[in-house]
This record gives C-alpha cells, structure tokens and sequence, in this order.
C-alpha cells in the first residue's frame, strides 16, 4: 500500500487493516480514513467518469465542496472523501450519473431539532478558535463548530514552524502543534460547546443557520451574533488538461499526505510560488515524493525567501516568469508541460518543456469563504466576520482577528472589556501580520570571527522573533525591537551555544558558528528536520550556502533539544572562510536524479479543453462566446452554460469566469453578480425530514 | 423618440414568448424590463412543468397551444430545451381526493384531454418506489411534460430578437403615456418609446404598472419555494403531485407538493404553504426543506437518498379565482393586461403569446374570443377552479 511508512515530523499511528472492495476488486485499507485517501493508498486515482463528457474524475477539493470524487458505497453515491471506510464496503467506480437505489420501505423520522444560542462560531481554525477564546472566557455562550473531525483549521495540516512572535500566536511551534494548543484553550471554556463533523449548509432569512451536525442530523440554529471564520479556499487555473485526476489544489494533497499519511503520488510539479506552493513542496519532501519542479509566472516567488530556500536547497528546480501550458495525459496526469513567459504573460513560443510527473498541484492563491457573510449581512444577522475568511494572510494574522472581532462582539453585547487588549494594539498587530514582507536584502556577514555566535541568514522583514524570545542571555533582538526587522546578535553577553535559536527558527535560517576550539575551522550547527533517523557523529553531509553546495563534511556533534523535539542540530567543522556563509545541511541523495525535460506531449488535443467549471463540464471557450455575444449578466451565463450549478455550487468556476470577464475587456463593476442561494454543500433530502443515515448505506 | 407597434412590459414568461409572437408576425415590438437580462424575474424560478390538464376550458386551451409549442421547439428550431413527454400524475391518498381526482378527470376528458385514472398498482408501476400505503391510483395524463424555463425563454428570446424584437434590460418603466384615453408610449428611467400598444406583462408586479393607467387588478403575489437535487439517472417519467394536505406543527401546514425529474436526472420540487404566504418576498427560509422533505420520503422512500443542492423561493401572482387576467381594459385603449398567472406562466406562456398578437393585429378567433372572455378583467372573481 502506498502509504507513509516514516515521517521526520509527523509520528506514524497504529492503524487498523480492513478489508473492502473497489470494482468488485478485494483490497486492504485503514478503517477510519476516508474511502478516496484507502483508494489512492490502493493506488486508485480515477473515481469515475463524468456523464456530460466521460472524462475521467478523481479528487479535487478533497473537503466535501465539490462531488469529483463520487463513488458508490453499496449502491448508493457519497463522496469518497468525507465517508470514512469500513469493513467490508463495496465500492464502485461511479460511471456516469449514479442509480437512486430502489431503498423503499418507509423511513423513520424525526424531528428536527431547534436550538437558540448566543454566538454561532462558524469554522474553528485559528481565528475561530482564537475569538471562541476570547468569548468563553467571558463565560459567554458559544457553539463553535467546524466541519472536520478536530479543531485548528488548516493548521492540523501544517507540519512546518511558523513565523509570528512567540507570546501572541505562539510563532517557532509547528502548524500541527499550535492547533492542539488553541484547541485546548478553548475546550477547557465551560460556555463553549464544540461541534465537529459539522457543516452550515444554509443561512436562511429567518435567522435560521442549517446545519449537518455529525454529517447526518439536522439542526436548525438561532444564533443571537455570528461570527464567520471559514477560512479561505483555493483558486483553481484554466489550462488545456486542468481536470485530469492527478491535477488537484495544494490543500488536498496536504489532507492526503499530512492528515491520512497517503503517499499519494511519486512525482509532483508545483504550480506557484506563494508560501501555499513553497510548503506544499517541502511537505511532499517530508513524505519522501519527488518534487520536479516548481513555476512562477512572476519574475520572483511571493512566498517568504526562507521557505523558497528550503526548497532550493533540496534540490527542486524553481522557474519564474513560467506558465503552465498543460497537463498531459489519457486519463490521469503523466506530463506537465511549461513555458516561459514574458512581460505581458504571453507564451514565449520554443521555450515550452515538458516534464514527466504524477501529480499536479496547483498553488496559485486563496479566495476567502465569504458567501455567509455576504448573506448575512443580506438577512440582517448580527455577524462579524474574522480570519481568512475577512482577508487572506498568515495563520497569525488570524489569531489576531479572531480576538479582534470577539472584543467587537462583547462590546457590543454591553460585556465590559477593560480589562482587554485595546482593540487599536491589536490591529495594529494584525496589521503587521498582514503586510507581505518586502524583497529580501543582501545577506549581512557578521565580521567577527572569534567565540561563539548565531548568523543570521534571514534577509527578508518576515514579522517574525521566536529567535529574540528563546535566547537565555537575552541577546538576540530584532532592529528597534520591531517585530518585522531583522535579528541581531547584541553581544552585551556572551552566546553560551545553547543552539535555541537555531532550532526554534521557522525558517531554518540560524547558524551557530563556534571559533573557540579552531579558529581556522570553526565548528558551525545546522537546524535539519527532514528526517527520522538519528543523525551520527562521523556520518556525511552535504553543506550548502544560498549560492549552491559547498561540499560534503563529517559531523563531529548531533543532538536534539528536548523543547523542540523534531529538530536535529548538527554541528560540522568548516573551513573559515565558508562557515559564516554555510546555510544550511542536507543529506546525500541515496541516488543522484538529475530532472530532464522529455519529449513534447504528442497526443493529439481536443480544441477547446480547457474546463472552466468542472461540474457540468463547461469549456472556457464556452464562456467566452456568450460573453463576446454580449451577456454581461452572471445568471444569464448561468441559465446558458450550466456555469456555476453544479454541486459545488460555483465555489470553483466563479472566480475564473470573473476573470474571463475582464480578459474580455468586460469592466466587472458592468457583469451582475451570481446569485448565490442555499445550500453550501449537496445533502441527502431524508436528512431534513430527520431520517437518520441508514446503516445499509454506509 | 423611437418608434414601436408594441411595447411589453416584462421580459419573462409571458413577455418574451409574446414579443416572439409579435415579431413573427412582423408586428414591431420593443420589451423593456428592469432586470439584466431575459428571465431574470420569476421565469428563473419555475420548476418547469407544463400541463394542458386543467379544470378550466380557457386555460386548457392555451396551455395545449403552448404544448405544442415546448414539444416540437427543437424540433422546428434546434434549440434543446430539455422538453420531456413525462406527463402528470396528480396521486390520491385518501377516498376523497380519489373522487375528486375521478370527477376532475371525466370533465377534462369531456374537453379532450388525454388523461384518465389509474388504479393503485398502475400508478405503483408509473411512479417507481412509490409508498403503497393508503394510495388509492391517481390521474394520469402521458402528454404533459417538463422543459427548463432558461432555456425555453431564452430560446423564445433569440427567436424574437432574430425576427426583430428588441429588448431593453436594465431599464425601468417609470410610466404608461396616454392621450385622450389612448396609449401613446412608456417613460423609462432612461428615455420614452412611442408605441400604440402597451402590454403588461410585469408578473409579480402587474399590479404596480396596471396603476399607471389607472386600472386596478385584483392580484396579490404570494411565494412558494423550490428546491433542485443532484442528478440521478433517469427514473421517473410524470411530475408528481401530491395533493394530500400536510399537517407540520413546527415547521407550517402545507396543501399540495410536486416533482418531477428532468431531462438531466435532477429531481425538482416545490410545495404549497397553508397558510399562504403574501407579499414579494423571495429570500430562502430554513422550514421549507424540512417541512417537503417529509413530506416527499414519506410518500417515496428513496428519495431519502437523493442529494438536495439547492433552494429558492418565486412569486405566484394570484387572483382571487385562480384564473389569469388577459386582455384590454374599458377605460384605455391600447392598454393589455396579460398578468395574474398564479404561478402557471411558464406554460401559460407560448400559447398566451399568440393570442395577444392576434389581438394587437385585431385578427381573433372565435376561440380566442372565448378566452379572452374568460380571462376578462370584469369578469366575476367569486368562482375558483376546481383543481388548481
């Protein structure tokens, strides 16, 4: 099975073999993760075939929006990747549009339960967890629920540190372990009552907000004040081959290897270099998949430097001003093909390459998950709205709003909120998390060359300075003390060489140079992480510097600090005049792979293939010929081309077909916006009139 | 100033099929409505069924012209439509509505129609899953059928502009020039048109615009909300209705439901709240699924299943007896009334569209006079339909 069998951050469970068939086919997986994640373990990747057009489907969004990954669970259609998998499931492929199975003894049903809160929480991700927080311990009454099955968001995905300063948004810990505390904060409140596996599917006028509480009841709540913190979703790109199983968003390939440990592909290339793409790459690292490369379609990646360095550093090519020409394959990714682009983001015609690969992950940015504000602005609700949700940034950014909006909420229930952070500070700092650093700058070589002190290879105003709070001498302060400067070493007192520092940074960019016992080769300690194994005194390395290797030595030290326990520091002796410059270690390829471009996809290509709205199978060229026939009218494209009423209710096409209108030359504020009406997510009728999911089905 | 034979008020249901009409007939014509496109209004909100199985001769006549119509449109004009032959089955679940439906169907038998009452396990064998428990048959009339209203307006709308109607989007009709007690043209929030005919086709605000001329029809809106599943493959051919009244203490009292699966696999349903709910209100409440969900698994277990992915909510523009009110009015001349479907425009619509152009071009049979005569603003309100 392809699953992960070791993983340098994330610790491997016991998981319980069961058994279950696919096609008639006997196969083995994990019971407790979701049917699509047992599939691709299987290495089963095409789910189905659409009913417009045959072409072949698998998973895209991976978090129930969308209906892809469609299969038949004994008889009866679900999506694979919200149903866990149990022993004995007869699964099918589902070809076409799926049977209503002839299930007609009559249902039992009951009635649907109404419940009247305070405040209604809806995603429990850092902001949401972060204004639960804040409003529980004003023993106010919160539901606060989110549609997985644990808190903290996206960040039970993020196997990486993060940036931010230690005492507000806990910066130096791991995604994964800064959802486990904010979720423990919250979950000691007596008034917060958490509800997961629960989804809003509906706001509706009359103060009702549906919601599908443990993915099969009903429940109608009234809340008094609602907050939204649903976080953001992924924007997809249009190009020949986008829907091919294997082409899928950054965030679904982070369910299947960090949430389901699935090594769900050999091969990756990455489409963007955002923070999102730059991640996502050393994530598949981490879980032992080859990462091809990575395109930019501008002259330099947005994401941080440090993160972009990672990736260098390992190897993984990185082009800018590169586009995506297309996916290639029959029926599921076997090739990318790209090409250079200039100024005006024109193809430069020659310059296209084709690279083999398995997998395509498409990280070109964040929408916010807005439509229940928008509609409950709509209806009158009392709502607030905080997190991505509000305005796509950093996790940080979004403890900050979560408090943000909770203080706005207890002021305006009349709670005295003296004793509360002052809400001008607090957005003043959200501020700062907010603002994207600027370029770095030239790396600043320290002229001492005595004693023991940190170097500092971080060239870029990240708001960042876990590094300032975890020095034991106090010595490490950022330019005036200002969160989004530049470290520093004082020196008032000496480095003690407690290496804190370099483990603790999130951008893997603090060395430690020691002069003391040689000063012509002075030992130099590297923060690594990508992998388990225990690294040896005497075994070999490679050390690198930003402008490429610097040769392989010997390590003369390892250990690991017990506060940062997946973090090995490595100490080597280098040779004077590169130890100040050495960034970073890696381990020596078990075999050297050089990556090649291969021979330009030669099968022919249907006119028109690129897919705009991938439920009903709606062409870009489609879109384009209504809009140059003149409709300017979203919800007359939407009666003509289907656009946008599929089951994932527009969430994907929407924002594409808003930027053919401006290809187009149509001004936005002329094309009238979208309707968008209940549900959110597509769920059984029986479920409404209370029937409980039966057993036969699942 | 431009110039027009016919202006129509409303680019919906009614309008667009009667500027197709119109312009087919060379009868120059102009549509002006203030939404953004055609159909934007309530046509958007139909389900889509169409029937010529009414209780009421007028009406039963017009809806088999428009049936006709929706079933050689792609046909005649390649347009798809998505026009299904499925055919209605009104269900009877207690003895009394199985007299009621019987009744019903011997008078529409006498008007030609081609429909009769099946027994228990007939309607089993038409309506697949269907609950055996208390079903005592039901009508069956196979010649009914479904189509998409977007596409069939939209399809009426390039046929009309083809032929040299034109529309006018985003513009409002502020008010109804007249001259000696003769219309002479529309004021619009942008400009006037001249024209010699004004056609009120405005749906749910008929009302409102029949004021201008100081005439006064007895239409109240009133809102019933729709839903639309995921596709499933193709299983039910008739549109169900189920005329059993619902009794729902926490979510509203119902009278009848319908539903019918179109051309795609998608089933579509709406109900009919009791009491009814007035006014122009077409935001989503949180009651309707719960309270038809009920109702629909309990009379078709499976559709338990069957994944819902949206809701809304549309204006039925009522008169008092159920009856649209179509035609010229004493007071100004010039001036048409087509409003007042009650919720039947769609079907209404194509059939309608002609007998209106025929009384703009003064060229109205016999059976059209009978129509109009029936559809008359003065006639007496005091009698409904048997089975609306």
């Amino acid at each position: 099975m392809k699953d992960i069998q070791e993983h340098p951050i994330l610790t491997i469970p016991e998981r319980k073999k069961i058994s279950f068939t696919f096609n008639g086919v006997p196969l083995m997986g994990y019971e407790g993760i979701v049917i699509s994640s047992n599939l691709f373990l299987n290495g089963i990747k095409i789910f189905g075939h659409h009913e417009k057009d045959n072409s072949p489907q698998g998973i895209f969004c991976c978090m129930g929006q969308c209906s892809q990954c469609m299969v038949l669970v004994n008889g009866q259609a679900m999506k694979s990747c919200m149903t866990p998998l149990k022993e004995g499931m007869q699964i099918e492929s589902c070809e076409g549009l799926p049977e209503l199975p002839a299930r007609d003894s009559p249902r039992e049903t009951q009635q649907i339960e109404i419940l009247k809160v305070n405040t209604l929480i809806i995603g429990a991700g850092p902001s949401g967890l972060s204004a639960a927080k804040t409003l529980g311990e004003k023993g106010v009454e919160i539901l606060l629920i989110d549609d997985k099955d644990r808190v903290g968001g996206k960040l039970v995905l993020q196997t990486h540190k993060f940036f931010g300063s230690q005492e507000d948004v806990y910066a130096g810990k791991r995604g994964i372990e800064i959802a486990d505390i904010l979720g423990d904060q919250v979950k000691i409140l007596e008034s917060v009552r958490i509800w997961l596996n629960s989804t809003a599917v509906g706001l509706f006028s009359d103060g009702f907000v549906g919601i599908l509480k443990d993915h099969d009841t009903y429940v109608l709540v009234k809340p008094e004040n609602l907050l939204i913190a649903t976080g953001a979703r992924e924007k997809m790109l249009v190009f020949p081959g986008n829907t091919l199983p294997g082409v899928y968003g950054a965030g679904a390939f982070q369910v299947l290897v960090n949430r389901d440990l699935v090594k769900p592909a050999e091969q990756v290339f990455i489409v963007g270099g955002g923070n999102v793409g730059l991640i996502a790459g050393y994530h598949a690292i981490q879980a032992g998949i080859e990462v091809i490369g990575l395109i930019e379609a501008l002259p330099q990646c947005g994401g941080y430097k440090v993160h972009e360095e990672k990736l260098r550093r390992l190897g993984v090519p990185i082009y800018t001003s590169y586009t995506i020409v297309s996916a290639n394959g029959k029926n599921r990714v076997e090739s990318i093909t790209i090409g250079k682009i200039d100024e005006n983001w024109m193809l430069i015609p020659g310059t296209e390459r084709t690279y083999k690969c398995d997998t395509i992950l498409i990280a070109v940015g964040l929408n916010p998950v807005d439509e229940f504000y928008t509609k409950a602005k709509e209806y009158g609700y009392s709502v607030w709205i905080c997190g991505d949700a509000q305005e796509i940034a950093e996790a940080s950014a979004a403890i900050f709003t979560g408090r943000i909006e909770a203080i706005k909420i207890l002021n305006k229930m009349g709670v005295d909120i003296s004793d509360c952070d002052e809400l001008t500070y607090l957005e003043q700092k959200a501020t700062i998390m907010k603002t994207h650093p600027p370029s770095p700058t030239e790396f600043a070589c320290p002229d001492k060359e005595e004693g023991i002190f940190p170097v500092f290879h971080c060239t870029q105003e990240i708001p960042c300075n876990p590094c300032t709070t975890v020095c034991p001498q106090g010595q490490i302060h950022t330019i005036n003390d200002a969160i989004d400067k530049l470290p520093y070493f004082k020196g008032e007192k000496e480095c003690i060489g407690c290496g804190a520092c370099v483990a603790v940074c999130p951008g893997l960019a603090i060395t430690l140079v020691d002069y003391r016992r040689d000063p012509q080769n002075p030992h130099v300690t590297f923060p690594m992480e990508l992998t388990e194994e225990k690294i040896k005194k005497g075994s070999t390395i490679i050390v690198a510097s930003e402008d490429g290797n610097l040769g392989k030595y010997d390590v003369i030290h390892s250990r690991i600090l017990p506060q940062f326990p997946k973090t090995h520091l490595v100490t080597v002796q280098l040779p004077a005049n590169i130890a100040k410059l050495a960034t970073a270690i890696k381990l020596v390829p078990k075999k050297q792979t050089t990556i090649e471009p291969i021979d330009l996809y030669k099968s022919e290509r249907i006119e028109d293939d690129e897919i705009v709205c991938r439920c009903e199978r709606v062409t870009a060229a489609t879109v384009r010929m209504w809009i140059r026939k003149g409709v300017k009218d979203f919800n007359e494209l939407k009666g003509l081309t289907r656009v946008g009423m599929g089951s994932c209710q527009g969430k994907t096409c929407i924002p594409i077909i808003m930027r053919i209108f401006r290809d187009e030359g149509v001004p936005i504020d002329e094309v009238t916006e979208n309707t968008i009406r209940p549900l959110y997510m597509e769920v059984p009728l029986g479920t409404f009139a209370g029937v409980k999911r039966e057993d036969e089905n699942t | 100033m431009t110039f027009y034979d016919v202006i129509i008020v409303g680019a919906g249901s009614i309008g667009t099929p009667t500027a197709m009409a119109l312009a087919n007939a060379g009868v120059k014509t102009l549509v002006v409505d203030k939404l953004p496109s055609v159909a934007q209004g309530d046509n958007k909100h139909a389900i889509g069924g169409i029937r010529a199985t009414h209780s009421q001769k007028s009406k039963i006549l017009v809806c088999q012209r428009s049936l006709e119509i929706f079933s050689t449109w792609e046909e005649l004009y390649g347009d798809d439509i998505w026009w299904v032959e499925g055919g209605y089955s009104f269900v009877a679940r207690s003895v009394e509505h199985e007299r009621l439906l019987r009744e019903t169907v011997e008078i529409q038998k006498e008007y030609g129609l081609n429909i009769s009452f099946l027994d228990a396990e007939q309607i089993q064998e038409l309506i697949p899953g269907i609950n055996p428990i208390g079903l005592h048959g039901g009508t069956y009339s196979p010649e009914d059928g479904n189509a998409s209203p977007l596409y069939s307006v939209h399809a009426f709308y390039d046929n009309a502009t083809r032929n040299g109607a034109e529309f006018k989007f985003k513009e409002q009709v502020k008010n109804i020039l007249t001259k000696n007690r003769h219309v002479v043209g529309v004021r619009t929030d942008k400009a006037d048109y001249q024209a010699s005919f004004v056609i009120n086709a405005a749906g749910g605000n008929g009302k409102e615009i029949a004021k201008m001329v100081d005439v006064n029809v007895p239409l109240e809106p009133e809102s019933h909300e729709a839903g639309i599943t995921e596709g499933v493959k193709y299983f039910l051919r008739p549109m169900v209705v189920d005329i059993q009244p619902g009794t729902d203490p926490t979510f509203g009292n119902s009278k009848n439901y319908y539903f019918y699966q179109n051309k795609f696999g998608k089933i579509i349903f709406c109900i009919t709240p009791n009491p009814s709910v007035k006014g122009k209100d077409r935001t989503e409440t949180s009651f309707f699924l719960p309270q038809i969900a009920k109702r629909m698994v309990d009379l078709m277990p499976r559709l338990s299943n069957i994944k819902v992915r949206r809701q809304w909510r549309g204006l039925y523009p009522m008169t008092p007896d159920g009856i649209p009110i179509v035609g010229t009015v004493k007071n100004i001349a010039g001036y048409i009334n087509a409003v007042g479907m009650c919720g039947q425009g769609f079907m209404l619509g194509p059939g309608l569209g002609e007998v209106l152009c025929r009384l703009v071009e003064k060229k109205i049979t016999s059976q059209d006079k009978e129509i109009l005569k029936e559809f008359s603003l003065y006639r007496d309100f005091g009698s409904e339909e048997k089975l609306k």
